[in-house]
């Protein structure tokens, strides 16, 4: 078993179109570290040195991450990470 | 072009007008590839504010969820500006990820009168474009 990650259609460049890659690690931080082995620049997509970059959202299952443990998150197999680009904006 | 059914179109217009001062935010789905707006889904904006908008994040899964179930995109993604007028701020263009997106934007900033353009925003490219309503 692994850890499903599911892939926003504007990433999928770096997974030759894929929707789903499954990676394996200990917390997010070395899932995203394992992924981008096969994955080169996705992990430089969705983190910003040691902070997920705000543009991303990141869920572990059905919680956003950033209210679990951010990049520290423990994950297992079994469990689905989802990405999604965050919907936002603002006046300035 | 945007083609936008009437009802819809009001539909935004009514969402923008009622949380004005803060800026409004939602999602009109519709089949992946058509390009038809079709099921109307009014956002929460989380930062309830005046000059930011996003997406309650866990509101977001859940909806991108079920797009997904359905083989549906967001097809439109709209917000309201408020004081200024109806275009793609720097922010705005910063955050745009859905290449097949129409971003409509409206501004409540005119009593009388409301502004609704759309644009396509690509790699950090805005390109307005023409709206049509269907009645």
């Amino acid at each position: 078993m692994a850890i499903e990650v599911r892939i926003p259609t504007i990433l999928r460049n770096y997974t030759g179109g894929a929707k789903a890659v499954e990676g394996s690690g200990a917390t997010l931080d070395e899932l995203l570290n394992n992924l981008d082995k096969d994955h080169g620049g996705l992990r430089d997509r969705l983190v910003d040195g040691e902070k997920l970059r705000r543009f991303v959202n990141v869920y572990l299952n059905d919680e956003d991450v950033r209210f679990l443990g951010g990049l520290e998150t423990p994950v297992k197999d079994g469990d689905t990470v989802t990405v999604l680009p965050a919907v936002a904006g603002g006046f300035f | 072009m945007l083609t936008i059914t009437r009802a819809f179109h009001e539909k935004i217009i009514e969402h923008a007008r009622r949380d004005h001062p803060d800026e409004a935010c939602g999602v009109i789905a519709g089949p992946v590839g058509s390009d038809r707006p079709t099921r109307f889904i009014e956002m929460q904006n989380a930062e309830r504010s005046p000059t930011f908008y996003r997406f309650d994040s866990q509101e977001q899964l859940k909806v991108w969820r079920e797009m997904d179930d359905n083989d549906e995109e967001p097809v439109v993604i709209y917000h309201s500006h408020t004081a200024t007028q109806a275009y793609p701020s720097r922010t705005d263009i910063s955050y745009a990820s859905e290449p097949q997106a129409h971003y409509v934007l409206v501004s409540t900033r005119d009593e009388a009168e409301t502004e609704f353009r759309s644009y396509r925003i690509i790699d950090g490219e805005v390109t307005e474009e023409p709206v049509t309503v269907e009645e």
